[in-house]
């Protein structure tokens, strides 16, 4: 049981990977240190406990990674994702410093999978966690536990006092009972509102009722809040978020990774007129699949249906949901509550429009159409050989852009441009200062990593003077 | 479809609904043999059960690592659900079918087995054997033959042994049967050796390389070793019997051996090494984090470690006291339980021995298979 009257060096707010990392190089640093962690035991970790693997700079292969990955082609694809709306300066210090976190995180107790093994086609690129995140987040915890930092679940942070740009001490509800915390530094690294439906609303309305939240549900955004309105400098984009089109029946929250659907190049989509609205084809599918979560918030009622026929039924990762069949087109549109003769129209118009071509799943195969508004530009084939199949998909949430500034330091800046005195943050709550739009596979985890780090030592450092 | 359904046990239902979770996650296939076999398919049937949940060696790995265990609402627990088929399934391969009843409660079934089988062989020999012989000091070659004729002693044991490896190779047998379905490839050396290999060094407890989840989140290759302990210190034992009727038949050196004989220092150190194992994973039983483990199975575990340990402190006994009164008491006691081990190898949790190694070889096979066409 922690001990509130205690002044500890180094209060961590969050339980996800950016604050284990926090609390564990703070006290390898030889700081006190506590833990303060939202989600009871069993749902600890935030969104790191749905993660995979970590993006890695490395020069040459290495027993979880293969060939090379160099700073200049990590910074290109973090360029192009972002579309420039990212900080070189910090980018670049995170590219260069992911290299070097790989046998910290290994001392620490994650286990990588080794490269080569099983389907792990971004083994180049990334460095994948034995067991995914849940497991990291276990070796975190251990680890942690093992060297005397002091884990408090079921603590939320209600009100982090600033006073100057100094930290002063946190108000939270331990287990239900009012408690405050005193540290000389804090580190944030409590993530992003996603799963605040109310805040969504501000900006998306009555939509965001129908969003899922694919990770954890204490994201609530309520650290980013207090901070915001105690005049820390925001950073991103506050109605943006990272959306892929899920599967409609997951669950609201923490559905994770089995209720993506990787159907879509080879099927139509429709909305609720039972009409198309965007290229399914127009590129290779890891490359698209994060725009279809905002194309789908769009649509009326934050629905659409991908319908393929059984030509394409083993084309993709089965879903965990059940695949709706039926016989015919306007079988279908009945089973999914459609206008029967508008979707019977676009398939008819679809498959008139679909050119004659070299179908290939593994690469863009220029299989398109002609004369159809908007066109299929990849993988077009009719839809003629019953059984039709469909998945109902909404828009599913991974986070938010939205943060707080931090520099180098991972010190938190105020709006005047000054730093804090003894604040500091790492994770979610901060990657939008880097990673501004758009999204690179483990680049979050790297961010969460590099800067949990630094804010550790740095939290630690400031504590000792 | 309906009527199908309800045949499917809810064991069964609930393993395939977490497979088809587990098969668009696939995380956890760093972890063992397990998922990698499942990935080779889009769809399962309930053949596929019996074989992944024959093929996992509940290491707890994947319920630890897993983002939907309880209190998920997708409250995915493989270690658990598989335990309760593979009870199942024991249940299904027995041979005689009819044994299969033993498995519905196996702790009660094989606990009742052992007590009549030990009671049976304890009363025969009070009754047969004069007081002044059973209960005097018989030392010198044959002093154990004066009290049950060597003849009686290894044909019991030859037939009940017999008959529980003929059973258990046609519950293989008949495993393989029922699963084999998908397979592209035949057995072959190559795979039965691999098998071997996976068996032997229980790779798969091995959680991809620092053991597994035996008491809680953290790795340790306690159970694997406690498992190598148990089960080569029961091999040495059958060695050691083995070089005994050896010596008796091709030396005409009868029992009692002296200490430093070859067949005293096998048992010796194979009794000392399944005490060790058996109380130390009944002790691993009774001290890991019990969300994952499968209640309904634990009495048949329980029973199966108990009754390996009693042969074992029994033989260690009648070693140490063979010299003295209590030798004849003890041999009946140390007799009656091996006579109850071996007739009962198929019908207890024995069976996984052989259910486990026909699912590793199959794995083998499969493997082969994706070489050879992805090759």
């Amino acid at each position: 049981m922690a001990d509130f009257s205690r002044l500890y060096d180094v209060a961590i707010i969050g339980g996800g990977n950016a604050a284990m990392c926090a609390a564990i190089s703070a006290r390898q640093d030889g700081a006190s240190v506590i833990v303060l962690e939202h989600a009871p035991k069993a749902f600890r970790g935030g969104n790191s406990r749905h993660t995979r693997n970590l993006r890695a700079m490395h020069q040459g292969p290495t027993s979880v990674l293969t060939e090379s990955y160099l700073e200049d082609e990590y910074w290109d694809d973090l360029l192009r994702v972002t579309g420039g709306e990212t900080d070189e300066k910090l980018a670049r210090m995170t590219i260069r410093q992911s290299e070097r976190v790989l046998p910290w995180m290994q001392e620490a107790g994650v286990r990588f999978q080794p490269s080569l093994t099983g389907t792990l086609s971004l083994s180049r690129t990334n460095a994948f966690f034995l067991g995914g995140g849940k497991a990291l987040v276990n070796a975190y915890y251990g680890t942690a536990e093992r060297m005397g930092v002091v884990i408090c679940y079921d603590a939320e942070v209600i009100d982090l006092k600033l006073d100057d740009g100094f930290a002063t001490e946190a108000r939270i509800t331990a287990n239900g009972f009012p408690e405050t915390v005193r540290a000389k530094s804090f580190v944030v690294s409590s993530g992003g509102f996603q799963a605040n439906i109310d805040w969504l609303k501000r900006y998306w309305g009555e939509a965001a009722e129908n969003f899922r939240i694919r990770g954890t549900p204490y994201a609530k955004g309520r650290m980013l809040q207090n901070l915001l309105d105690q005049g820390v400098q925001p950073v991103g984009d506050p109605t943006q978020f990272h959306a892929v089109a899920i599967d409609a029946r997951a669950p609201q929250f923490d559905g994770g990774i089995v209720t993506r659907l990787d159907c879509i190049p080879f099927s139509i989509v429709v909305n609720q007129t039972a009409r198309r609205f965007y290229d399914e084809g127009e590129d290779v599918w890891p490359k698209r699949y994060a725009i279809w979560g905002r194309l789908v918030a769009q649509q009326p009622g934050q629905i659409a249906w991908s319908i393929i026929d059984a030509k394409s039924e083993t084309l993709f990762m089965p879903s965990v949901f059940p695949a709706i069949k039926a016989d015919s087109i306007a079988e279908l549109a009945g089973k999914i509550g459609l206008d029967v003769a508008t979707l019977e129209q676009t398939v008819a118009e679809y498959n008139a429009a679909v050119r004659p071509g070299n179908f290939n799943p593994q690469k863009l195969d220029g299989c398109h159409t002609e004369g159809l508004e908007p066109p299929k530009t990849n993988w077009a084939r009719r839809l003629d050989t019953p059984p039709f199949i469909c998945y109902p998909h909404r828009p599913g949430i991974t986070f938010t852009y939205l943060g707080v500034k931090v520099d180098e330091r991972a010190r938190v800046i105020m709006a005047d441009g000054k730093p804090t005195a003894n604040l500091f943050a790492s994770g979610e709550i901060m990657a939008g200062s880097i990673l501004g739009r758009g999204y690179l596979a483990g680049f979050g985890m790297t961010i969460g990593t590099v800067f949990g780090r630094i804010a550790g030592q740095e939290a630690a450092r400031n504590a000792r003077n | 479809m309906l009527a199908i359904e309800a045949l499917i046990s809810e064991a069964v239902q609930d393993s395939k609904r977490a497979i088809d979770i587990c098969n668009a996650c696939r995380y956890c296939e760093g972890y063992c043999a397990v998922f990698p076999a499942m990935a080779l398919q889009r769809e399962f049937v309930v053949a596929d059960m019996d074989y992944l949940a024959n093929l996992c060696h509940n290491c707890n790995g994947c319920y630890h690592a897993c983002q939907f265990a309880p209190p998920h609402p997708f409250g995915i627990n493989l270690p658990k659900s598989f335990a309760e088929v593979r009870l199942e399934s024991y249940a299904e391969h027995a041979w005689p079918r009819a044994m299969g009843a033993a498995f519905h409660r196996p702790g009660v079934a094989m606990a009742g087995a052992i007590s009549a089988i030990t009671a049976l062989v304890f009363g025969l020999m009070l009754a047969l054997i004069p007081g002044e012989t059973l209960f005097g000091v018989n030392t010198g070659p044959g002093a154990f033959y004066r009290l049950v004729p060597w003849a009686v002693m290894s044909a019991v044991a030859g037939v009940s042994l017999g008959f529980s490896a003929v059973a258990l190779v046609m519950s293989a047998r008949h495993f393989w049967a029922t699963t084999r379905s998908a397979l592209t490839q035949r057995i072959n050396l190559a795979a039965i050796r691999t098998a071997l290999i996976d068996a032997a060094t229980l790779r798969y407890l091995g959680g991809g390389g620092d053991g597994c989840n035996d008491l809680d989140q953290s790795f340790s290759n306690l159970r694997r070793w406690l498992h190598h302990t148990l089960a080569y210190g029961f091999a040495l034992c059958l060695a050691s019997t083995s070089v005994a009727t050896v010596f008796h038949h091709a030396l005409a050196w009868e029992a009692p051996y002296s200490l430093l004989s070859l067949p005293v220092i096998l048992g010796t150190l194979g009794g000392l090494g399944m005490v060790v194992g058996a109380f130390g994973l009944i002790w691993v039983k009774i001290a890991t984090d019990p969300a994952p483990v499968a209640r309904r199975v634990l009495g048949g575990d329980y029973v199966l470690l108990s009754l390996l340990a009693k042969v074992a402190v029994s033989g260690l006994l009648l070693l140490a006291f063979r010299g003295t009164t209590a030798m004849g008491v003890l041999l009946a006691v140390h007799l009656g339980l091996v006579l109850a081990l071996f007739a009962t190898l198929p019908y207890g949790k024995m069976i996984h021995a052989a259910l486990r190694f026909t699912a590793l070889l199959k794995a083998a096979v499969e493997r082969q298979g994706r070489v050879a066409v992805s090759g």
